[in-house]
């Protein structure tokens, strides 16, 4: 498709395609399989660019938009939605987080790291008692001397373990809801600092899934993000970006959901048919279709917006809810045009339909996005009243 | 070190290509386009070439067709070429060989050169005779279908490799060459994002035949390509079927000697 892409675009799209079926593929296919982290993965996007897409030049990255980055995101979704999740949390969270907060010194530090993949990043927001609900964090930073010490224990951290920056919410004041919240950049080998259990998921299998534990945890003064109490604007600004990844990732599951049905519909047989020759298939095909485009267009208008620094949070829940409904209606149909071998591991069916599943749960569930959508939507009403 | 890589925009490998109804060439709509894959081992071999040599050395892509292959151009200044030359006229729509050959002559004598790299041949037509006739009109030497490649340290001559049936011809040639090149030369690297944002700011230099000082297309083949056509359809399979095995046998040798003619 050319509109709306210009030729740098589809440039950076070619690159994205061709890295991820000639050099992604084969890896991913293994990794997936045998639920292990392919770390060399990671090298050969840094050199590609891929790891500090938003990243300016100055400190090693590539200087481009979020646009270019929700192009590479679906291109590495179709063929790896686990690489995909790993790639958008590190761009869109952590490079995203120490870029717009991060002091000189904190940029100059790890974002030349970050954007060549030297090192992975990693963001700990959710708690057992907080997960769309930000202002219930618990976890406890104290100020000592030039330290912080942070006491608690994170839940459901995308690659937690292999990161070498975290970006880590803590309570800085307990008493304060809104503005008690801080976020800090940690390292795994600041004492105190501990992997605890690791999930076994039932997707996203070449991706990691950690618990993080924090006992009495020391964090030089200087790895404050931003200032003290400034962690729940963080979280909720991070909110749009982390949202339009996983987003663009859908799409890309849902593209590749679709391909797979049309090449196995065109190959399978039945009563002397083609099954892509019975109408049945052939309109769940054509709805698959329209809602991947109109997810994709979704997904490009709010990467725009972003870009523009405009307001997106309705757009980015949009995008977000409808690209994972696409997905996971798009992999239950193609599933289901596979008919009994594509519940098999013999067919990537089987690992999109999983795959799919969390893009209606994490970085807010479908029902958050609802909330946020209906919110503004009222709002907007309310506001075009006359007095 | 002047380095010309030659890069030619071709359907995409994987496209079904269908003739049009007129017979004078494919047909274009829908169809996606993408750098002849041969070229890729040559802009890589050249960049691989200008790193090893260094200094002041240039690599520069040079492209006769549409308006369009500036995208695939590039990508080629994106893979890392330093500039490009485009030459675009109406005129050399379905241009043969040898008008090819002709101009793109004309560019690299304009340009200087101490080596070139293209492709063994491109995947569209399959022709494989620019290199050649380019090798004459520039009166160098050419080694086509390189499989390794190795310049000497004084960067006067080079050593190659093709691979042939059962073994390994080695070459050895003096530059100026031209040298077509394999798969298996290199592994053609990617248009890596920082390449990309560097390849806005470099140079495509858009020239049309006025421009080269020719008057009218160059022509001198001496082969014309008269007309396309599709290939014929495959027949029916007939499957040849009786109760006992040896006057099933009996009939596909009839239906082999009778109907088909191949016995």
């Amino acid at each position: 498709m050319n509109y709306p892409l210009s030729e740098e675009e589809r440039i950076i799209q070619k690159t994205a395609r061709d890295f991820a079926t000639k050099d992604l593929a084969p890896v991913a296919e293994a990794a997936n399989k045998e639920g292990t982290f392919p770390d060399e993965v990671y090298t050969k996007l840094g050199e590609l660019g891929f790891m500090g897409i938003t990243v300016p030049e100055e400190y090693g990255g590539v200087g481009l938009n979020n646009f270019s980055l929700v192009l590479v995101l679906e291109e590495i979704s179709r063929v790896c939605a686990s690489t995909a999740v790993t790639m958008s949390v590190h761009n869109s969270l952590t490079n995203w987080a120490i870029k717009t907060y991060g002091s000189e010194d904190l940029k100059k530090r790890y974002l030349p790291r970050l954007a060549t993949a030297e090192i992975l990043g990693a963001y700990a927001l959710t708690e057992p008692s907080a997960g769309s609900d930000v202002s219930s964090v618990r976890m406890s930073a104290v100020k000592k001397g030039n330290e912080y010490i942070l006491n608690g224990t994170k839940i459901f951290i995308s690659t937690g373990n292999k990161a070498g920056a975290v970006i880590v919410f803590a309570r800085t004041n307990p008493d304060d809801r809104k503005h008690g919240l801080s976020a800090f950049v940690v390292e795994p080998d600041f004492p105190g600092f501990s992997v605890g259990k690791i999930e076994k998921k039932m997707g996203l299998k070449a991706s990691t899934t950690v618990e993080l534990v924090f006992e009495d945890c020391r964090v030089p003064e200087e790895n404050l993000l931003g200032e003290e109490g400034a962690g729940m604007k963080i979280a909720l600004a991070g909110l749009d970006g982390g949202r339009i990844g996983i987003a663009a990732q859908s799409v890309g599951i849902a593209q590749a959901a679709m391909d797979e049905a049309v090449k196995f519909s065109r190959e399978r047989i039945q009563f002397n048919k083609r099954i892509i020759d019975f109408q049945s298939t052939r309109w769940k095909i054509a709805d698959m279709a329209t809602a991947i485009e109109a997810a994709r267009l979704l997904i490009y208008r709010v990467a725009k917006l972003r870009d523009e620094g405009q307001p997106c949070s309705k757009e980015a829940s949009m995008a977000k809810l409808f690209a994972s409904r696409t997905a996971n209606r798009t992999a239950y149909d193609a599933l289901q045009i596979h008919g009994g071998v594509g519940y098999t591991e013999e067919f990537l069916i089987e690992r999109l339909y999983r795959d799919a599943r969390v893009t209606e749960i994490y970085e807010g569930t479908s029902e958050i996005q609802r909330l946020v959508i209906s919110k503004r939507v009222i709002e907007e009403y309310e506001k075009s009243m006359p007095e | 070190m002047k380095i010309i890589t030659l890069l030619k925009r071709v359907p995409d490998t994987e496209a079904r290509i269908l003739i049009n109804q007129e017979g004078t060439g494919i047909r274009e709509d829908g169809l996606k386009y993408v750098i002849n894959p041969y070229d890729e081992y040559a802009i890589e071999e050249g960049l691989k070439v200008r790193e090893k040599v260094g200094g002041d050395s240039k690599v520069t892509v040079v492209t006769m067709g549409p308006e369009e292959a500036t995208e695939l151009i590039r990508t080629a200044l994106a893979m890392g070429a330093d500039d490009a030359v485009h030459i675009v006229d109406p005129l050399l729509e379905n241009a043969g060989p040898f008008t090819s050959a002709a101009v793109l002559a004309k560019v690299i004598e304009e340009e200087g050169f101490d080596i070139i790299f293209c492709g063994k041949q491109a995947i569209d037509d399959d022709m494989a005779q620019v290199q050649t006739i380019l090798a004459e009109m520039l009166d160098i030497p050419q080694v086509n279908v390189a499989t390794e490649f190795e310049l000497s340290d004084d960067g006067k001559k080079a050593v190659l490799s093709r691979r042939i049936e059962g073994g390994d011809e080695k070459y050895e040639t003096a530059l100026p060459a031209i040298i077509s090149c394999e798969k298996g030369l290199n592994e053609p690297r990617y248009a890596s994002l920082p390449g990309i944002m560097k390849a806005k700011k470099k140079e495509i230099r858009k020239k049309t035949l006025a421009d080269l000082g020719f008057e009218t297309k160059p022509q001198g083949g001496r082969a014309e390509i008269v007309r396309w056509l599709p290939l014929p359809k495959s027949g029916e399979c007939k499957i040849v079927e009786a109760e006992e095995l040896q006057d099933a046998v009996k009939e596909l040798v009839r239906l082999l000697r009778e109907e088909s003619k191949v016995l």
